[in-house]
């Protein structure tokens, strides 16, 4: 009798099969969740990217970056210290509350909330004075020529709605009870969220009263979290989806095989590089005593000439990342081109080596994460194999990030001794990559914090302090080139590459693949 | 009867401590959740007071009776992640399992049992061989194959199945089902064979033995000498007597299906347990973890109870026994 209903039902399933989905439903999914909607919990460019169809900030960011007006139309610096922004007028909440001052000074507080992870979008005593309805000020103690480069992503919530729905302070992480918020949005975007089940599906609908111009012609778009790998391919390749982030690298290929289906490849704007610990006395994790041989610059100009990084490209990476020779994407510092890496070379790195007193190499032990950044794990290997060739033996310890970060931050007082990280600059801006990455700390972080190897050369902390608030492009940009031929010129640290992004997308659709991997559907067309 | 399920109930909550404080221990190697939760260009000094915060630099003894003192009242804290209450996530994603888990479960004992009998009694036919070897296959496979292979056969090849997800859900109270719905009929097909289809060779290989085993025996010679038709020999009298062994693994299966989930899940993107499990994983998502070991812990419990009583239904034999002497 079971059997019988089992095989009957399965039937009937079977010939109700291949049903197609209504004609202009854009469906698409990402390897990690989207969870609270709360836009101020989470830094992190996927969830401020599936929040960017919903809510807007003062500004916007075009499909080149470019930075355009968002709610407000225009802005200019008054004096050094004093930005003015004139609101866009008209601009309604998904709720149908008008857009107005007083909320951009409510997310100028509710942004430096306790709970709130998006407290570096501004500087900490920047005031925001309401001048009317539809005018702001910000008033500031220091000049600042990228005060406005994040604020793309700090995105205008309503005063009234948040206290309407005691929402006036963001989630905090440590909190045991439920802000009701968590799971709600009201945004003044193209875009509204139907519904949101973490983790399993969330649905938006076009916003018919949204002020911009449409460029897309949905309906109706639907996200779903696809975590394994090789199913988000077979999804794509199914038609059960029509657009998918990340494809495998080892799956491009098949990717591109397919008749209905395409790989979308791009630059993306994080930069992979390596770090070694010039800060301690003697290496925490290595066979030399008494000295640290990362000190000694040739030690380091040794490591990086070791390192064949066209083998990492075609190898480990399949052709899927562009070199590099500073800390940062060209897409984000026009003058990256007159960088060039140190050529590989492995009888100039013995040389070096032997220069440096270590014509046997030495032992090191090196961290590196294995779910966090394209191939990382592949990379470290390939990087240990590679120095091997100088005699170096390297011990290679590659964990879960939740492990490796553990180990690798300030947190643990950087308890590593050679080790891969991997950064965007939240601010698309090179002086970011200068004060956390290039600059000095000390033992507990103080400054560069996640400058993980304590690389240390005081000349760039004066040029760090000096672009913060210089106003001339020009000039700024000079020092910036400074701060990065001096780390350059002490291979301080080693840079590999920018790795890419790799969607699948139907060939139904037309889709705009920004540098920041946000996937933004205002911007999608279907067939 | 009442004494044998207090003991039980003792024995229940050592179990439940015990898993309570291994997994504390463990979670000591988890990794850190703060990084996790915060963005990239969280100060040092945030990240510092956050861990405060969440109590993380308590001892270890200090957070473990902090653990259990909200557990004893069913407050797990809230996802690190989801931003949520986990008995509010668990309560979500538990019915998406078990509905996968007694898909499994029906699949496996719906095809497992007449096939161990068939192979049992017919033992040299071509059938029986068929049905080995094809059982064989199916333990060999990891499941993560089977399931990837299934996709590409069903969804991108024949297009028949979805690849992924659980299709849509009908709201029955608390309970989300997709039993209701074609599409989500439709979903569980893969998974639920994909996880089934170990546990389905299981019981084939276990009926087939028993079955062997016992009509090797007196009785089953007896029963034929008297002239009973071979339907009635083969399930009325051999097929009752090979059932103790077999309710057994089943029940224990059934747990292990459960908790075990995991990999099925994540193959085909099912909204349940499991997944929630791996991602709290990777992220140390420590509420969830716990939460998610205390209902693992707690379903092997429960099921092994439930089985002792089944037990004492089937076999006479145990009921005498357990009365005291």
């Amino acid at each position: 009798m079971k059997i019988k209903t089992l095989v009957l039902l399965g039937a009937l399933a079977l010939g109700l099969a291949g049903a197609p989905a209504s004609a202009k439903t854009f469906r698409y999914a990402f390897q990690g969740d989207l969870n609270a909607l709360d836009p101020y919990t989470l830094n992190e460019s996927f969830t401020l990217g599936a929040l960017g169809n919903v809510y807007e900030g003062l500004t916007k960011r075009d499909k080149d970056l470019k930075i355009i007006p968002g709610l407000a139309e225009s802005w200019e610096i008054v004096d050094p210290l004093r930005w003015r922004f004139h609101l866009r007028k008209g601009v309604k909440f998904h709720n149908g509350e008008d857009f107005t001052a007083d909320d951009v000074i409510f997310s100028t507080e509710r942004m430096r909330s306790p709970g709130s992870q998006l407290t570096s979008r501004a500087p900490a005593d920047m005031k925001a004075v309401k001048v009317d309805d539809y005018t702001v000020d910000f008033v500031l103690t220091t000049p600042n020529p990228i005060l406005h480069y994040e604020w793309d992503t700090w995105y205008m919530m309503s005063k009234k709605w948040a206290e309407a729905n005691g929402a006036v302070q963001a989630q905090m992480s440590s909190a045991t009870s439920l802000n009701s918020f968590a799971l709600k949005s009201n945004g003044t975007g193209p875009f509204i969220i139907v519904s949101h089940e973490p983790g399993v599906k969330t649905v938006y609908k076009p916003n018919p009263n949204w002020w911009g111009k449409v460029e897309h012609n949905l309906d109706e778009v639907t996200f779903q979290t696809i975590k394994s790998d090789a199913t988000r391919v077979a999804a794509l390749l199914s038609g059960d989806i029509d657009m998918m982030d990340p494809v495998p690298v080892q799956d491009v290929d098949r990717v591109k095989a397919s008749p209905n289906v395409m790989a979308l490849i791009g630059p993306e704007l994080r930069t992979i590089f390596l770090n070694m610990d010039s800060f301690r006395d003697e290496l925490l994790y290595s066979n030399v005593k008494g000295k640290n041989p990362f000190k000694d610059v040739r030690v380091r100009k040794a490591f990086y000439q070791a390192i064949d990084i066209e083998a990492i490209h075609s190898k480990v990476m399949r052709g899927m990342s562009v070199n590099s020779a500073i800390l940062i994407s060209p897409l984000l510092y026009a003058r990256a081109g007159e960088f060039k890496r140190w050529p590989y070379d492995v009888a100039a790195a013995k040389k070096l080596m032997a220069e440096a007193g270590y014509p046997n190499g030495f032992e090191v032990e090196m961290d590196c994460p294995n779910d966090r950044y394209v191939n990382d794990e592949g990379i470290c290997q390939a990087v240990a194999q590679m120095l091997a060739r100088i005699d170096v033996k390297v011990k290679l310890n590659a964990q879960p990030k939740a492990k490796y970060f553990q180990k690798v931050l300030a947190t643990s007082k950087y308890d590593s001794s050679f080790s891969l990280l991997g950064w965007t600059p939240g601010s698309f801006d090179s002086w970011n990559v200068i004060a956390n990455i290039i600059g000095c700390r000390d033992a507990d972080g103080k400054g560069a914090a996640f400058n993980l190897g304590g690389y240390c050369n005081p000349k760039i902390d004066e040029l760090n302090k000096a672009i913060l608030v210089e106003t001339d492009t020009n000039k700024r940009d000079d020092m910036i080139a400074e701060a990065f031929r001096i780390c350059h010129e002490e291979a301080g640290i080693i840079p590999l590459h920018q790795q890419s992004l790799i969607w699948g997308v139907s060939k139904k659709v037309q889709i705009v693949q920004r540098a920041d991997n946000q996937i933004l559907f205002y911007w999608v067309k279907m067939e | 009867m009442l004494a044998f399920a207090i003991r039980r109930l003792f024995e229940a909550a050592f179990v439940m401590v015990t898993v309570a404080l291994i997994a504390f221990v463990v979670f000591r190697f988890v990794g850190d959740p703060i990084n996790q939760i915060v963005g990239q260009d969280t100060s040092i000094e945030d990240r510092l007071k956050l861990r405060e915060e969440l109590g993380l630099n308590d001892p270890i003894p200090v957070q473990f009776g902090r653990f259990l003192a909200n557990a004893a009242r069913f407050d797990f804290g809230i996802s690190y992640q989801m931003k949520q209450p986990v008995t509010a996530i668990i309560a979500e994603r538990f019915p998406a399992t078990l509905e996968l888990a007694l898909a499994a479960a029906i699949f496996a004992v719906a095809l497992g049992i007449p096939m161990g009998v068939y192979t049992g009694i017919h033992r040299d036919s071509w059938l029986s061989k068929i049905f080995l070897t094809v059982s064989l296959i199916g333990v060999s496979l990891p499941t993560f194959l089977i399931g990837i292979l299934l996709i590409y056969v069903f969804s991108v090849w024949l297009g028949v199945l979805p690849s992924f997800g659980r299709g849509d859900v009908v709201r029955i109270g608390v309970w989300r089902t997709g039993l209701l719905t074609t599409s989500g009929l439709k979903a569980l097909i893969m998974p639920a064979v994909t996880l089934g289809l170990f546990q389905m060779t299981l019981v084939t290989r276990l009926v087939r033995s028993e079955m062997l085993e016992v009509l090797r025996t007196d009785y089953i010679k007896f029963a034929r000498a008297r002239g009973l038709p071979e339907r009635a020999i083969n399930f009325g009298h051999a097929l009752k007597n090979t059932l103790v062994p077999v309710i057994t693994v089943i029940g224990l299966q059934l747990g292990a299906v459960i908790a075990f989930a995991i990999i099925t899940e994540t193959v085909f993107q099912w909204p349940g347990m499991g997944l929630m499990f791996i991602q709290a994983v990777q992220n140390a998502d420590i509420p969830v973890m716990a939460a998610y070991l205390m209902l693992v812990a707690f379903l092997f419990v429960f099921i092994n109870f439930v089985v002792d009583l089944v037990y004492v239904r089937v076999d006479p034999r145990i009921r005498i026994l357990a009365r005291p002497l």
